[in-house]
């Protein structure tokens, strides 16, 4: 023992003082991290609640009706906007991922698709909708229509589906694909009525979420969808289609333009705001809990206990 | 509790929740010596091994009992820390794992957090710590090149290099040479040879002739418990216990 | 079962869905590129009055001949962007080391779901209470004559983007080998130690890209910034004072000008800047992660 000691430099020993100085600093950024966590999940729920009370406290009656004074018609449009959306994007965002999982090979092109879906991923949602704007409005000379803006939500919503639809075909076990293709079955017979089927609690998560995000969107559809509505529930008033709900060529202001629009509009929206806002916060807050209670019960049927 | 001692575990018994992972373990561990602790997997070997310099503490659910006593002062009832207990008692892991930083960062890094700043004083430690090792031949002209390049049993010396860097009195090693090929194997364990000069070593190891070559004193755990200690030599060639003999006999493990 | 013709039908298909995802990136841009063009070779306005001159006086009508100076929009997305950038990484990197190092049961269970959940919030929902509620408390708060200003739109964007970074932050600790941290405290360093010294500077590559796609996500948003930063096209006198972004010129111009004027091609042009910085951003990424697969090996 004496002889290591005359060896060692004299600072090497443990010195308890500056341990005491490394736990001090240690202790202190502890609390540092556990103020910080503490915060957001204060934020958040200040957040939630302060826009989810306002709302529904200044909200009357009347605005609830689906009618030219109420909301209910801007709700409309956001649901039927979002499900036109997927529409579009579930089949062909499904593809994609079909396409990225089973056929693409390992190669430069596949590597340039998979930065093309990053940047169409990254693409701000204004610049898709000047997009759409340009093509289903300015080169078509037509009116905005909600068709047009569930494309553009569509087109935002893609790289999402494409790569939950391959990430999850590819997290299958091997013995799927092999046990199908052994048994004579064509690769595309093993997808279709193998793996996509194996598939579909993900899928399903991932337009969830794909919703969840499409009810708040605005800036893709302020060019696009128009942000008014006049629509008739009576079916003789459909005699001009543009009173038709369903009809997804007329025009369809959606719940987030009509908070939007306040900022714009005059004195005296700020209720009719405040509502579409909670109305907002609700469906998006209930959507990715959804998705979030999917995910886990998808964790745990595959074992994973993470 | 024998003059020579430098660890004393009295009664030691440990749970992972309602497992009862070490069973009344009293067992002393004799300064400058290398002590091996050998066993089929999930004896307790490397549970005891951890409770020497406190890791157990990152396991959810561990409950101590007893006492372990370093240098006569036990080490989990006295004001002595984790952080000061691991600053005197380092570990040699099973898994070589230098950080994701330069070859020299990795030695410094204990040397560092004892509060050496001076370069001069690093670059000393640096070498002196990597010729202990015999290494620094290999790694004079590479030392700022990431330690993640380097083979495992490179990495696995460089990681002994880095735990000696800080002179600590007591070196664990958790079945350091089980990821390694038998020349590095035969190194290192050349090394812990002659690293107890200045260490006292307790190894934990599955390879029985490994304890036979290289160890002072071997103890045998079974289900949790300290079947049998005594000299390497003694051990090997009459062994007292029945479950002993039929272990380094190779009738089970 | 088996069909010639089936197996081809869908093969098509498939293909045509994955080259679709080629096709759009590269159509929004050409798109953008040929209206934006329009502002230099229809107009005649220079690349450099464009980046480096301040005045914005396009005329809405056909003949043109009006001032083309985007630099404050340019400026003014930087400028907020940046601010957002400082607030929210601290906070970001703390929540993740949080989640990670200090509570990961907690952080499992309650703190990730909040996160994720504060990804979900629309954006106009973030500028209508950044609006209603942000803007009058600074208003009081430092007494200026309104609260619409450049550190509001910060602080909004900020709260919009600390979720992707923390997110991806928390990813690149995780991935961090337990066997680092272990070797750190087999040396005696303490929990801060090893964060600081070991984990964040191991994460470092993968954080950075959070950060990346944090600013990307900052430099996109309009609406919630155009909400609470007000209307001035001037450099900002401070970060009290008011000014455009990039974002916030084209959501409260475009509806109001003529199509094919000297003014709205001037902002297709920005939203053509808009489309290369995006660009941009992932090729920063691909850039960093090369570098740190190369210093890897």
């Amino acid at each position: 023992m004496t002889e290591i000691k005359n060896e060692q430099t004299k600072d090497l020993t443990p010195s308890r003082g500056l341990i005491g100085r490394a736990k001090a600093v240690d202790r202190i950024w502890t609390v540092v991290f556990y103020l910080v966590a503490l915060f957001f999940l204060l934020l958040l729920f200040a957040f939630a609640g302060y826009v989810i009370i306002k709302g529904f406290a200044g909200a009357t009656p009347e605005m609830f009706r689906f009618d030219r004074n109420g909301i209910g018609n801007y709700f409309f449009n956001t649901i039927y906007l979002v499900f036109l959306s997927l529409l579009i994007s579930v089949p062909i965002g499904v593809m994609g991922g079909i396409y990225m999982a089973e056929y693409a090979k390992d190669n430069a092109f596949t590597k340039f698709l998979r930065i093309a879906i990053e940047t169409l991923s990254s693409l701000p949602s204004i610049v898709v909708g000047l997009f759409g704007y340009l093509i289903f409005l300015v080169a078509t000379h037509s009116q905005p229509s909600l068709l047009a803006g569930s494309i553009c939500v569509a087109i935002l919503s893609l790289p999402l589906m494409t790569t939950t639809t391959e990430d999850a075909l590819r997290s299958l076990p091997p013995s799927y694909k092999l046990g199908s293709l052994g048994m004579g079955a064509t690769l595309r017979q093993t997808i279709q009525s193998v793996l996509i089927p194996a598939c579909v609690p993900r899928i399903i998560t991932g337009v969830i979420l794909a919703a969840g995000r499409g009810f708040g969107e605005a800036a893709a559809l302020l060019y696009t969808s128009g942000s008014d509505t006049n629509i008739k529930w009576n079916p003789h008033a459909w005699i001009n289609p543009s009173l038709n709900p369903f009809n997804p060529l007329r025009r369809g202001g959606t719940l987030s333009l009509k908070t939007w629009s306040s900022f714009t509009a005059s004195v005296g929206a700020e209720d009719v705001a405040n509502l579409s806002a909670a109305i907002l916060m609700i469906l998006v807050l209930s959507f990715s809990l959804l998705a979030h209670y999917l995910e886990g019960r998808i964790r745990k049927k595959m074992g994973d206990t993470k | 509790m024998s003059e020579n001692s430098k660890f004393t575990a009295r009664n030691l018994n440990l749970y992972y929740g309602d497992f009862h992972a070490l069973k009344n373990i009293n067992f002393e561990i004799e300064a400058n010596k290398i002590t091996a602790l050998i066993g089929p997997s999930g004896c307790g070997k490397s549970t005891f091994l951890k409770t020497l310099n406190r890791m157990n503490d990152f396991v959810e659910g561990c409950k101590i009992e007893g006492d372990v006593l370093l240098d006569g002062k036990d080490i989990y009832k006295t004001d002595m820390s984790a952080i000061e207990l691991r600053q005197r008692v380092g570990m040699v892991f099973q898994q070589p794992n230098p950080f994701p930083k330069s070859i020299y960062e990795n030695v410094a890094y204990g040397p560092r957090i004892r509060g050496i700043k001076k370069k001069s004083e690093l670059d000393e430690i640096v070498e002196t710590s990597l010729r202990e090792v015999g290494i620094w031949d290999e790694f004079k002209d590479r030392l700022h090149k990431s330690a993640l390049g380097l083979s495992g049993g490179q990495q696995q010396r460089l990681c002994i290099a880095r735990t000696v860097a800080v002179h600590p009195e007591v070196v664990l090693m958790d079945e350091p040479t089980s990821a390694l090929d038998p020349i590095s194997t035969m190194k290192i364990e050349d090394l812990a040879v002659e690293m107890k000069k200045k260490y006292t070593i307790v190894i934990v190891t599955h390879n029985m002739q490994q304890a036979n070559r290289i160890s002072d004193t071997t103890a045998f755990f079974l289900l949790g418990e300290l079947i049998e200690t005594g000299a390497t030599k003694d051990l090997f060639l009459n062994p007292k216990n029945k479950k002993t003999e039929e272990y380094i006999t190779g009738r089970f493990g | 079962m088996y069909s010639r013709g089936k197996e081809k039908t869908w093969k098509f298909f498939v293909m045509f869905c994955g080259l679709l995802m080629i096709a759009l990136p590269i159509a929004i841009g050409v798109f953008l590129a040929i209206k934006g063009n329009a502002l230099f070779y229809h107009y005649h306005h220079t690349l450099w009055e464009f980046l480096f001159t301040t005045t914005w006086k396009l005329k809405d009508d056909l003949t043109g001949g009006g001032q083309g100076g985007a630099a404050v929009f340019i400026v003014g997305s930087l400028i907020v962007c940046g601010l957002a950038l400082l607030i929210a990484v601290p906070f970001s990197l703390a929540a993740a080391i949080f989640m990670t190092e200090i509570a990961p049961k907690t952080g499992n269970r309650i703190l990730r779901p909040a996160v994720e959940i504060f990804v979900g919030i629309p954006s106009v929902v973030y500028g209508w209470i950044g609006m209603t509620v942000l803007v009058p408390a600074l208003q009081s708060l430092f007494h200026l004559k309104t609260g619409r200003s450049v550190l509001a739109g910060g602080i909004v964007l900020a709260i919009m983007i600390f979720p992707s970074i923390t997110t991806v932050a928390a990813d690149a600790i995780r991935a961090v080998p337990v066997s680092a941290r272990m070797a750190a405290y087999g040396l005696g360093a303490t929990r801060w130690q090893v964060i600081h010294q070991i984990v964040m500077p191991a994460a470092k590559t993968s954080v950075l890209t959070g950060v990346i796609l944090g600013l990307a996500r900052a430099f996109g948003e309009a609406l919630a910034v155009a909400m609470v930063i007000g209307k001035t096209p001037a450099f900002p006198k401070g970060i009290f004072g008011q000014t455009a972004t990039m974002t916030t010129v084209i959501a409260s111009r475009m509806a109001e000008l003529m199509e094919g004027s000297e003014a709205k091609a001037g902002l297709w042009t920005i939203a053509f800047v808009l489309y290369l910085i995006s660009l941009l951003f992932i090729f920063l990424i691909h850039l960093i992660a090369a570098k740190g697969a190369k210093k890897e090996s």
